[in-house]
């Protein structure tokens, strides 16, 4: 079976700065991998490669085999991938319905509705405010409805850019357990970069360790979670 | 719960009527302003109309997508030429010359567009700036197909006048090119909105407010930009021709640099990324000096102007459909605390 998601190699950057140096990874249908790794080593800038964002990136990227490198951002979504980009990225000005009917962009069928109601029972906040601007929403409604609105494309694979970026502890742990449901019961697979690693080891399945544009070390999520160095620097214990 | 849900219909439902009377008032209103005014005043309504359509545009670019443009008023000349030299050194009928005009504006609107891939901001605004400056610079340079600073007059035949159906039934050829220009314009008014409330309008709005969630969620950004661009200006171009069956004809100083100030005045004091706030700017930059006490009109008046713009500016940021708005925020507020307590009861 081929993976959903898999990296090989990829070397990018901004102009003369190079920021990814030659990493490999794989997502398998319905994982949740986690890729940990301190500011700056290369997590959002490895994302973008996934999804096109990244116009100076080299190596490959191939979707269930498919080599998309090259693609534009909205070829690629159409290919099931959805990004939740960091900072959220709702678009304030649009109430929260209208976020959500915008995650179903790429989407030409007539469940749209039907859909925009199920996230609103996964996520009662939402259908709560179903008519405010997303602006006036807090960080981790913001976050949800984020999430919710790259479901709403029906995606195989769900890029998460830190999620628990400026989000009370409380708060993080309900969204990471959200994301476990999710990926339960829907069967998304999910590649998350965070900095929390505590918490994300505790949804992953499997995870890699990401250092200055490298994977200096990878495994199942118990596995990373004995591992001497990772606890020394990710784990804080 | 279920009380509150039924006061929110209620609520709606007097909303809808609201609505409803609102546009029955306003569309008598449009329609009996040129029979209630003089052929100047009237001919003054039309170019209200012109410019509308011309911040329509403008709006939806700049309100709505969030490109900058400065330089309008070049796609309204375009417009505004293509009609002049097509009707009178080619013969062409009005309504045909209108729709190629829009067509041209179309094409060298995705033109400019396309750096609008690349650069944005202050940047994008310098480079409609520059075809601002550069448009009436060229139609003086040909002045020998253009007429230069003395312009295309329209004669006889060339002019959009009343056609006999309609002189039988009272209306002068100035009324008569104000309905044209009214319908055009609401046909237009009623597109954009239509666009704006729609999926291509939520696509747009995402794109000014953050590119990359745009990106992202497979929106083909650099389309939209560009087409944005290209309609913005036919929209203009549609105003600019009309502009000049208004005046029988056109000339290079009615296309220059202050006009494409000018609307990008409306759409701001009408309030930017609204609907109706374009049709609002647009009125009160034509109508605005006529208001001003007789000493201070003529050379004066661009001073007072610019300082009411400022004011307005400090007061209202969002315009002044953003100012009703909120006023009408407060207002129902009130009522529907004042309603409280009989639903309670």
């Amino acid at each position: 079976m081929s993976a959903l998601l898999e990296a090989i190699d990829l070397v990018g950057g901004y102009g003369p700065v190079r920021v990814l140096h030659g990493l490999s990874f794989d997502v398998q249908p319905g994982e949740v991998v986690v890729i940990l790794g301190a500011n700056g080593a290369g997590k959002t800038t490895t994302l973008r490669a996934l999804s096109g964002l990244l116009d100076d990136v080299k190596g490959s990227v191939k979707i269930e085999g498919e080599d998309v490198l090259g693609l534009r951002p909205d070829q690629i979504v159409r290919l099931g991938v959805a990004h939740v980009p960091q900072g959220r990225g709702t678009i304030t000005d649009l109430t929260v319905e209208e976020n959500l009917r915008l995650g179903a962009y790429v989407r030409r069928d007539a469940d749209v509705q039907q859909d925009i109601e199920h996230w609103y029972s996964v996520f009662p906040r939402l259908g709560e405010r179903r008519e405010q601007p997303a602006g006036s929403m807090s960080g981790g409604e913001q976050q949800m409805l984020a999430i919710a609105r790259a479901l709403m494309s029906k995606p195989k694979l769900v890029l998460l850019d830190e999620p628990s970026l400026g989000l009370a502890p409380l708060v993080t742990r309900e969204l990471f357990t959200r994301l476990g449901e999710i990926n339960r019961t829907t069967g998304t697979a999910m590649l998350v970069v965070e900095q929390n690693a505590n918490l994300a080891l505790e949804l992953a399945h499997r995870g890699y360790v990401l250092e200055t544009g490298q994977i200096v070390a990878g495994g199942s999520a118990s596995e990373l979670k004995s591992d001497e160095t990772v606890r020394k620097a990710y784990l804080g214990y | 719960m279920t009380s509150g849900d039924g006061s929110v219909s209620a609520r709606n439902v007097r909303a809808r009527v609201f609505k409803i009377v609102g546009f029955l008032v306003l569309a008598v209103a449009l329609y009996e302003l040129p029979l209630q005014y003089d052929r100047s005043t009237v001919t003054k309504f039309t170019t209200v109309l012109c410019y509308a359509l011309a911040a329509l545009g403008l709006n939806l670019l700049t309100g709505f997508n969030g490109q900058i443009s400065v330089g309008h008023g070049a796609f309204f000349g375009i417009g505004a030429y293509s009609a002049a030299l097509l009707v009178s050194q080619r013969g062409w009928p009005a309504w045909a010359t209108i729709v190629l005009g829009a067509v041209l504006a179309f094409v060298v609107g995705l033109i400019v567009g396309l750096p609008a891939l690349r650069i944005r901001g202050v940047y994008l605004a310098l480079v409609t700036l520059a075809l601002a400056t550069l448009f009436p610079a060229v139609i003086v340079r040909y002045s020998d197909v253009t007429g230069g600073t003395q312009g295309i007059t329209l004669e006889g035949k060339q002019r959009l006048n009343s056609p006999q159906f309609a002189r039988d039934a009272g209306i002068t050829n100035s009324q008569w090119r104000y309905y044209i220009a009214l319908v055009v314009a609401v046909v237009a008014f009623i597109l954009v909105r239509n666009v704006v409330k729609s999926r291509v309008g939520r696509a747009l709005i995402a794109i000014r407010d953050n590119e990359t969630p745009a990106e992202v969620l497979g929106i083909n950004v650099g389309v939209y930009k560009v087409l944005t661009f290209g309609i913005s200006a036919m929209l203009a171009g549609v105003g600019g021709a009309l502009f000049t069956f208004n005046n029988d004809g056109v000339a290079a100083d009615v296309v220059d640099i202050q006009l494409s100030i000018i609307l990008l005045v409306a759409v701001v004091i009408g309030g930017v990324a609204t609907f109706a706030g374009p049709a609002i700017g647009a009125f009160l930059v034509v109508f605005l000096e006529s208001f001003f006490p007789e000493n201070l009109r003529g050379k004066a008046a661009p001073v007072v102007f610019g300082i009411l713009l400022i004011l307005l500016m400090m007061a209202a940021p969002g315009g002044i459909l953003g100012l009703v708005k909120q006023q009408w925020a407060k207002l129902a507020q009130r009522f529907s605390r004042a309603d409280q307590p009989s639903h309670v009861a």
